[in-house]
């Protein structure tokens, strides 16, 4: 089953090679990693898509608790979360494709951020179900590059009974 | 008080209570060692890093203190990993300071420049690259904390040139803060009354102790819960010493040269109580018929190690100590142990059973010494008062096997990484930590040669150690396994060729015997261990005699090959 893990860990050198390096040692798989500076001083988020059996992500966890340098693991599963990745798309546009993609813009609620002769940049967030789809949509036109963020996630706020 | 980082770093070792050193100098640790002199520390100088490190691993295993390390950059540094690497198998606090080149030279493929932080990353608890001397101290105090504390284990400083070179205003810090690292000792009580009920209901529980009882110090609480409910014990390998082996209660060793006893009551026992162990490949066997009919409770001090190859009915998250004083209080509240030790009649009287049917044994031999038999003479002369360091292979299990410990700390072995040349320098740290006692390296002719130059450590420090290598020509325990399992070919495994190891001995300035036949092995033995240099006994021993009981690898722990 696929994990979404948010980890904060102490922002200093080496700190992404001890989680890189805890997975690839163990044998366990990144699907996504995504690192970012939080509004704590010294303090990163890393958010890690994993995937596993219950053991295994247990696993995990407890072993990237045990790191030193890592403050905090959660598991976004084990609650109601909001996941979002962004996706720049640089896709072929000539004349008479243009419409079409414009067209799937508007659908998937994507912005057009750079564009020339023969082609456009798209960026796109979502949940990674959205951006497969879009990359399906846009498959015929031709893609020539990809650059995804990887997920970030949070959990949402608890809201009261009405 | 002003102080350069190399006096720095030294007044924070003294300030750690730190006494004993274990190095080896270079270029970019000369400033270090310049200082050295001016501090009340006892270094020891060895003729290989890798040495060094086992060395401060056996002061720590055999004292409980942290052993210490100083080695230069690059290929200094590369040597200790062996060391640490076995270190943190076995979970063994130390902390190990390697010289780095100067800062503005990191990443420059400088002369004897490694990117040590990054080659030791996988085998140490945590480690560190110092480029300010104003955190050293924090540094230090926190690789002190992190070795000794939760789950022990070596942690790196990786020291610049430079850095050793600047100076500032001295100021050691009192406590240690860190937000991440914080071992959870105490265990959870409902899990302690979750246990004493399962202990309760059991009609075959068994005591299962690991290296973890020894590193928190619950030999004794582990005594006393098996002595109160008459519970029989086994331990692995690293749990030896743990509880004593003249205790009608003991079982032997379990595992792949486990006795047939343990491995057994392993398979019937209905409940195992399992205390600082982490269920290694070589204790389970084939996982899925491990303890079939158990259910399991499992106390140790690291989470990781709870549920990461066993399912696991009561887990406990504590330090063995803690916790076993938490269940032996709840069951003197709880439980009267007359009754429960009446319940528990009929498995020992199983187990009894099973040990006189099928106890450790060999062929004995007039002719040939077999190697079991200089093991049972170092046990019958000695009485369980020495402290045994092997090498790895057919010498360690035979040790393991038929030394009987009496005392906690009295056996030093690699366990995890199963390190050959891991015995002598661990002995000479041994012996550092207890100049008094007797320390007795159990050797092989193969694990001997790969740290021999430790000889002259031994010899140059007048360390007594007596180092009983059994000779049978082999790469013993590889060339059992090409025996029972690969056709028996013998590829690589024959030593044809080794020095004259008593002459060697004399070369170094130590003591050599040499033992052919069974009836000069107690003399010999006798000379050795009550002379008071360093002695190297050499025993021709039968050549192709094999470790048994033996379960393949792989294979369910009832499955084994017996004598």
């Amino acid at each position: 089953m696929r994990h979404t893990l948010s980890v904060w860990v102490e922002d200093e050198p080496g700190v992404l090679s001890r989680v890189a390096g805890l997975f690839s040692g163990r044998g366990f798989n990144i699907e996504s990693l995504n690192v970012a500076p939080t509004l704590e001083r010294g303090v990163s988020l890393m958010t890690i898509v994993t995937e596993g059996e219950g053991q295994i992500i247990e696993q995990i966890v407890k072993q990237l608790r045990k790191l030193v340098t890592v403050i905090k693991v959660v598991d976004m599963n084990h609650s109601d979360c909001v996941e979002r990745e962004m996706v720049l798309i640089k896709v072929n546009a000539q004349d008479s494709y243009r419409a079409e993609i414009l067209r799937i813009v508007d659908i998937f609620r994507c912005k057009v951020i750079d564009v020339s002769h023969a082609e456009m940049t798209l960026e796109a967030t979502g949940d990674s179900g959205k951006i497969s789809a879009l990359l399906s949509l846009l498959q015929r036109f031709g893609i020539k590059e990809v650059a995804r963020t990887g997920a970030v996630a949070m959990r949402r706020s608890l809201r009261q009974e009405a | 008080m002003r102080l350069k980082g190399a006096q720095v770093l030294l007044e924070c070792l003294k300030r750690e209570g730190v006494e004993t050193i274990f190095g080896f100098p270079g270029g970019a640790v000369i400033d270090i060692y310049h200082e050295l002199p001016g501090y009340p520390f006892q270094h020891y100088l060895v003729r290989h890093e890798q040495g060094a490190v086992h060395a401060a691993d056996g002061y720590a295993r055999a004292s409980g203190r942290v052993g210490v390390v100083l080695a230069t950059s690059g290929p200094g540094a590369t040597n200790t990993i062996t060391g640490i690497a076995t270190a943190y198998m076995d979970s063994t606090p130390l902390v190990v300071f390697t010289g780095q080149v100067p800062t503005q030279l990191i990443g420059n493929d400088a002369f004897q420049e490694v990117d040590m932080v990054g080659i030791s990353r996988p085998c140490t608890k945590h480690n560190y690259l110092v480029k300010e001397l104003e955190n050293l101290p924090k540094v230090i105090k926190e690789a002190f904390y992190l070795a000794s504390s939760g789950r022990p284990g070596p942690v790196v400083v990786d020291l610049p040139k430079d850095v050793m070179n600047a100076e500032i205003e001295f100021y050691y810090p009192k406590h240690v803060r860190t937000r991440s690292y914080n071992p959870h000792t105490v265990p959870n009580s409902k899990q302690i009354k979750k246990a004493v009920e399962y202990i309760r209901q059991a009609k075959q529980p068994l005591i299962f102790g690991g290296g973890g009882v020894i590193a928190s110090g619950a030999h004794e609480e582990l005594t006393n819960l098996a002595r109160q409910l008459r519970l029989p014990v086994t331990t692995s390998m690293m749990g030896l010493g743990a509880f004593p082996g003249n205790d009608p209660l003991w079982l032997g060793m379990l595992g792949m040269h486990g006795t047939y006893t343990a491995n057994m009551a392993v398979n019937y026992s209905d409940l195992l109580i399992s205390v600082g162990v982490r269920f290694d490949d070589r204790v389970t066997g084939k996982l899925d018929t491990f303890a079939p009919n158990a259910h399991i409770i499992h106390i140790d001090i690291d989470p990781t190690s709870i549920r990461k190859n066993v399912a696991v009915d009561v887990p406990i998250v504590s330090d063995c100590r803690l916790a076993l004083q938490a269940l032996l209080q709840e069951l003197e509240e709880k439980v009267d142990p007359e009754q429960l030790s009446g319940q528990y009649q009929p498995w020992r009287e199983k187990l009894g059973e099973w040990s006189r049917t099928h106890p450790l044994t060999y062929k004995r031999d007039s002719e040939t010494v077999k190697p079991q038999m200089v093991v049972e003479k170092l046990d019958e002369l000695t009485q369980g008062d020495a402290i045994i360091t092997t090498e790895v292979g057919q010498n360690q299990m035979w040790a393991a096997q038929h030394y009987r410990f009496l005392h906690p700390r009295s056996w030093i072995s690699s366990g995890g990484l199963g390190t050959m040349g891991y015995g002598f320098p661990a002995a000479i740290g041994a012996q550092v930590a207890f100049p008094e006692k007797l320390v007795i390296d159990v050797a092989g002719d193969g694990s001997i040669q790969m740290n021999i130059q430790e000889l002259a450590t031994a010899v140059c420090y007048k360390l007594p150690i007596k180092v009983i290598i059994l000779n049978n020509t082999y790469l013993g325990m590889v060339r059992q396994w090409q025996d029972l399992f690969y056709n028996k070919n013998y590829c690589s495994t024959c030593l044809e060729y080794s020095p004259d190891f008593v002459k060697l001995a004399q070369a170094y300035g130590a003591e050599g015997y040499k033992v052919t036949r069974p009836d000069e092995l107690d003399d010999v033995l006798r000379q050795a261990l009550f002379s008071p240099n360093t002695a190297v006994v050499e025993v021709a021993v039968a050549r192709e005699e094999n470790v048994y009981p033996m379960v393949p690898a792989g294979a369910p722990l009832n499955e084994m090959l017996l004598v």
